[in-house]
């Protein structure tokens, strides 16, 4: 039996192509979800209000400091019994998004406090109101500086929607599985689903060092 | 100093635009200010002056709210400022109050601060629609309007960036002036200026306090400007005024030796 058999290997690109999009379904959602709500946790990281943020910051420490497979083991497994039902690909992408909010909170945090006091005293000086000081002045300034670490984050998460296949998603590496236990030949399987993960984020982070550099000269 | 001029009390404090009685501000045990009182007529342009860290500075910001009062109490306008009455009490001004009063109040800074991610014309218009609540028409008008006065007319859709700093500061005056604010306070407004930009923007300044009947505090060690461009003079020292008079008077015949010394420092340096 030949280690590489190029029948074999086209004949399972098919499904593994239907296994990525799956994988691309995941990081895009989750991706979305993860700047959506790491703002949410950045911004009340900031609340006037010291309870609200002593609790999020536990709750960010909380999620930062277990593993992402526990939590969605946890999404997956416990809140059944609590009445929410959800498929295995919306947990899956609520795991990672709330997983990875936790760290782009962080870089949104960074990102903000890198806007000059200058600017926060000119917005009050012209008395604008709390909510256009935000989304007027302070986001605009921040957000464009922190777009290549929140891409790092996308690629990151890319790399690890496989945990997915602990509750039973059909990402790319779990059809390399599925199709590679038809007649145990694995070889082929694995490595084009590696070669498909290397061919999207080598590009992608190259794609953001560029950006960076654009970025740094803001 | 003139006491007269110095002690507004009660009723009076309405024929004064400013009016600061026994404030006092301290960071952490450091004591900026203390005791301080004077008063502003409306239309009146006065100065301070004094060494850096005598809390020149620290009057302006804590007239454009960016800090608070440790004790007494600020009016502008008529209204208190610092401080709001509840329950037959005066309690500390929360942030709406002060963004209301505040209204009335316009400043330009030593670092101009201009917003960097909207154009010239964002940076002007911003305020008057949202606070104002100015069409964007009319806020375009104003904005085309004080734009030529500060002879930027053409630089409307420019990013701040894309202008030299002489120019980034004509853009930040006429952005305070959209407001049409009754005070305007001037922070050190051509410091942080390469020499060959700081005539235009003192001349354009001049200008304005011909033209307007802004109340208009000003902070600088431009004093030729000081003495042309005041009503009066205030000399702070320590946190306190140790000297108020007109600038003829004060520039020539200073009563203060400390005010003297002052004096001679920052004239040896221009």
């Amino acid at each position: 039996m030949d280690v590489w058999n190029w029948d074999f290997a086209l004949s399972i690109l098919p499904a593994l192509l239907d296994g990525l999009l799956i994988t691309l379904l995941a990081t895009v959602l989750g991706s979305l979800l993860a700047f959506t709500l790491g703002l949410v946790f950045a911004l009340l990281l900031r609340a006037p209000l010291g309870p609200v943020r002593v609790l999020v910051r536990g709750f960010v420490e909380f999620v930062r400091s277990t593993p992402l497979l526990v939590q969605i083991f946890f999404l997956f497994y416990v809140l059944p019994d609590y009445g929410v039902v959800l498929n295995a690909i919306t947990v899956g992408v609520l795991g990672l998004g709330l997983h990875y909010a936790t760290y782009t909170a962080e870089v949104y945090r960074a990102g903000i406090d890198a806007v000059p006091r200058g600017q926060w005293e000119a917005a009050t000086a012209l008395s604008l109101p709390r909510y256009r000081v935000w989304t007027g002045v302070v986001l605009p300034q921040a957000v464009p500086r922190v777009l290549p670490a929140l891409g790092n984050y996308v690629i990151s998460m890319f790399k690890e929607t496989p945990l997915l296949i602990g509750i039973g998603v059909f990402d790319l590496v779990g059809q390399a599985r599925e199709v590679g236990g038809i007649e145990f030949r694995y070889v082929e399987a694995y490595t084009l689903a590696g070669l498909f993960f290397l061919l999207l984020s080598y590009p992608s982070a190259l794609l953001l060092r560029r950006l960076e550099r654009r970025v740094g000269v803001l | 100093m003139s006491s007269e001029l110095s002690q507004p009390t009660g009723e009076a404090t309405r024929d004064w635009m400013i009016v600061f009685e026994g404030v006092e501000k301290r960071f952490g045990d450091h004591v900026v200010l203390s005791e301080l009182d004077f008063a502003v007529r409306p239309g009146e342009h006065v100065t301070l002056i004094g060494p850096s860290g005598s809390g020149k500075t620290t009057i302006l910001r804590l007239l454009m709210t960016l800090e608070k009062v440790n004790a007494g109490t600020i009016h502008v306008g008529g209204e208190c400022l610092s401080h709001v009455r509840r329950n037959d009490q005066l309690v500390p001004a929360d942030e709406k109050h002060c963004r209301r009063v505040r209204k009335k109040i316009g400043m330009v800074f030593q670092q101009f601060n201009l917003f960097p991610n909207m154009t010239v014309r964002g940076n002007l218009i911003e305020a008057p629609t949202r606070v104002l609540g100015l069409s964007k028409a009319e806020a375009n008008a104003r904005a085309e309007e004080l734009l030529e006065m500060v002879g930027l007319g053409e630089k409307i859709d420019a990013h701040p960036t894309q202008l030299s700093g002489g120019q980034q500061q004509r853009v930040a005056i006429a952005r305070a002036l959209a407001m049409r604010p009754d005070v305007l306070l001037l922070d050190e407004v051509t410091s942080a200026l390469d020499p060959e930009l700081v005539a235009g923007v003192l001349k354009l300044l001049h200008d304005i306090g011909e033209t307007t009947d802004i109340t208009i505090l000003c902070v600088t060690h431009e004093m030729g400007f000081a003495r042309d461009f005041s009503h009066r003079v205030m000399m702070f020292d320590g946190g306190r005024v140790i000297e108020d008079a007109a600038p003829e008077e004060l520039f020539t015949e200073p009563r203060q030796q400390r005010t003297r010394d002052f004096l001679r420092a920052v004239l040896e340096r221009h």
